[in-house]
């Protein structure tokens, strides 16, 4: 079974986890930032910083992970506003 | 065709034939390139071909011949959609795989025998009831049976009553089938290349240039190309191909895992399909069952298969069937199913003049594999983009003109 090692709870099963999609910043007061936001996330074959969430301790946080491997490269705690943590 | 075949079995002397020539070296330029060697770019290949009069066209395909997810689908044909503009589209589909057999000269195996959706819940059952008047209203064969009619339909069914999964009823789509997904592909490869279409194997486009809004060639590893028209089918990797074009398109990659069993004598009709068990099963015409379809949870490129999506999809059918329970798995396999927001496809125009679309398939390409190709032909035959594709456009996006169709699969997403 595959691990995902939360930054609060260490390693554990990643059936724990939820997956919540690559990272994205937006500005609000720009209709294309916007639209880029809602239908535009990455999709790279390589490596991509995307929002986990840990359900039973609810910690949301942000994970690099290579798509064509699938090895998890590192994860973090956000800190900060969200283009402060790419 | 039968007659054909017929002289062919009394024949004393039986020539082979090849129904694909061999990959021909590549020549400087095309009227249309064709990115991506599936069914969908063959499709547009053959109606090119033979409906428009266009036979300077190249397909050039990174694998072999319909090895991506034209090969690793679950070979579902139905139009029980939700929308307008799908349930039309589709409909033209289903109604091409009727004819496709003789059309082609090509056995495709085409077996119409409907497709049964279960409903486990109330919630479902009345998602039912909207699916079925948007679809009568449209003009396909969809309705709403009760459970008495689920038995009937499917009598080998766990019906799981007083259970987690009772069955309530179901959404009895008569219209729904099946066909062989290799003979589509090769159906149409065959006949298109009869008219002069060149199919190159085992070619990767590296690179693709452009001059002001016109794309001017195309690189490959194999040489470069000038072509008056592009067209982009290239399934789990429309992502990648789009950006050496030059734009991104708001596509997502997930993985897709199904596989089948040993073969069984005959007991399962209809397609059955459980969205709340994230599983449908078919048998095909060889008696294997097929059990599709576990979307990997994140994002990956990969078409490895896991144990974990094996194990999910064996509870759905053995919910189902328990009777299946010893039997064996035959194969397994992944595709790589380019997701769009809203589940429809994206077909028509792009950001440049003369490279055409037929992207964002995720999981619901294969039955769409006729009547995406001949209207992106049409398209490209013509330069103007047909009224029933219109809707898929690109830019749909940027309109917030949506087409959610998130709930017409049972494939978990």
């Amino acid at each position: 079974m595959k691990r995902l090692t939360c930054p609060m709870n260490g390693p554990r099963d990643i059936t724990e986890f939820q997956y919540l999609g690559p990272l994205r910043s937006t500005r609000a007061e720009d209709p294309s930032a916007v639209t880029r936001h809602l239908f535009y996330a990455g999709n790279p074959i390589g490596p991509l910083v995307e929002w986990w969430r840990h359900r039973p301790s609810n910690t949301v946080f942000l994970a690099e992970r290579h798509t064509g491997t699938d090895r998890i490269i590192r994860t973090w705690l956000p800190d900060g506003s969200e283009t402060q943590n790419a | 065709m039968p007659f054909a075949l017929l002289r062919y079995g009394l024949r004393r002397a039986h020539r082979p034939f090849d129904d694909i020539p061999p990959t021909p070296p590549l020549r400087q330029s095309y009227d249309v390139a064709i990115i991506g060697g599936g069914g969908h770019g063959l499709a547009a290949a053959y109606y090119l071909s033979h409906h428009h009069g266009i036979r300077s066209v190249a397909v050039l395909e990174k694998g072999y011949l319909a090895g991506g997810n034209t090969a690793r689908n679950t070979t579902t044909i139905r139009s029980n959609y939700l929308t307008q503009a799908s349930i039309r589209f589709y409909r033209e589909a289903v109604s091409l795989f009727g004819t496709m057999s003789q059309d082609l000269g090509f056995n495709v195996m085409f077996s119409q025998r409907g497709q049964l959706t279960l409903a486990h819940s109330e919630a479902t059952m009345r998602s039912f009831h909207l699916r079925a008047e948007m679809g009568k209203h449209a003009g396909t064969g969809v309705e709403v049976v009760d459970a008495r009619t689920v038995r009937e339909l499917c009598p080998h069914l766990n019906m799981d009553e007083g259970g987690q999964h009772e069955v309530l009823g179901g959404l009895w789509h008569k219209d729904g089938g099946t066909a062989r997904h290799d003979a589509v592909a090769w159906g149409y490869a065959k006949r298109a290349a009869e008219k002069g279409v060149e199919i190159h194997q085992r070619t990767t486009v590296t690179a693709i240039r452009s001059q002001g809004d016109r794309v001017t060639e195309i690189v490959t590893d194999r040489g470069t190309i000038r072509a008056g028209q592009v067209l982009q089918a290239a399934g789990g990797l429309n992502g990648q191909i789009a950006e050496l074009a030059g734009f991104p398109l708001p596509i997502r990659c997930f993985p897709l895992q199904a596989m089948v069993t040993q073969p069984l004598k005959p007991f399962l009709h209809t397609l059955v399909s459980s969205a709340n068990l994230h599983t449908y099963l078919v048998q095909s015409s060889r008696g294997e069952i097929v059990i599709g379809g576990g979307s990997d949870p994140y994002q990956l490129a990969s078409t490895r298969s896991t144990f974990d999506q094996k194990e999910a999809l064996a509870q759905g059918a053995l919910h189902l069937f328990p009777f299946l329970h010893n039997v064996r798995l035959l194969r397994q396999w992944a595709g790589i199913t380019d997701m769009t927001p809203d589940y429809s496809p994206i077909m028509g125009a792009s950001p440049l003049a003369n490279y055409w679309l037929d992207a964002g398939w995720g999981t619901w390409g294969f039955k769409a594999t006729p009547v995406a190709g001949k209207y992106m032909a049409e398209t490209i035959a013509t330069g103007r983009v047909p009224d029933i594709i219109a809707p898929f456009a690109l830019d749909r996006f940027d309109r917030f003109a949506l087409l959610n169709e998130m709930g017409a699969t049972a494939a978990s997403h």
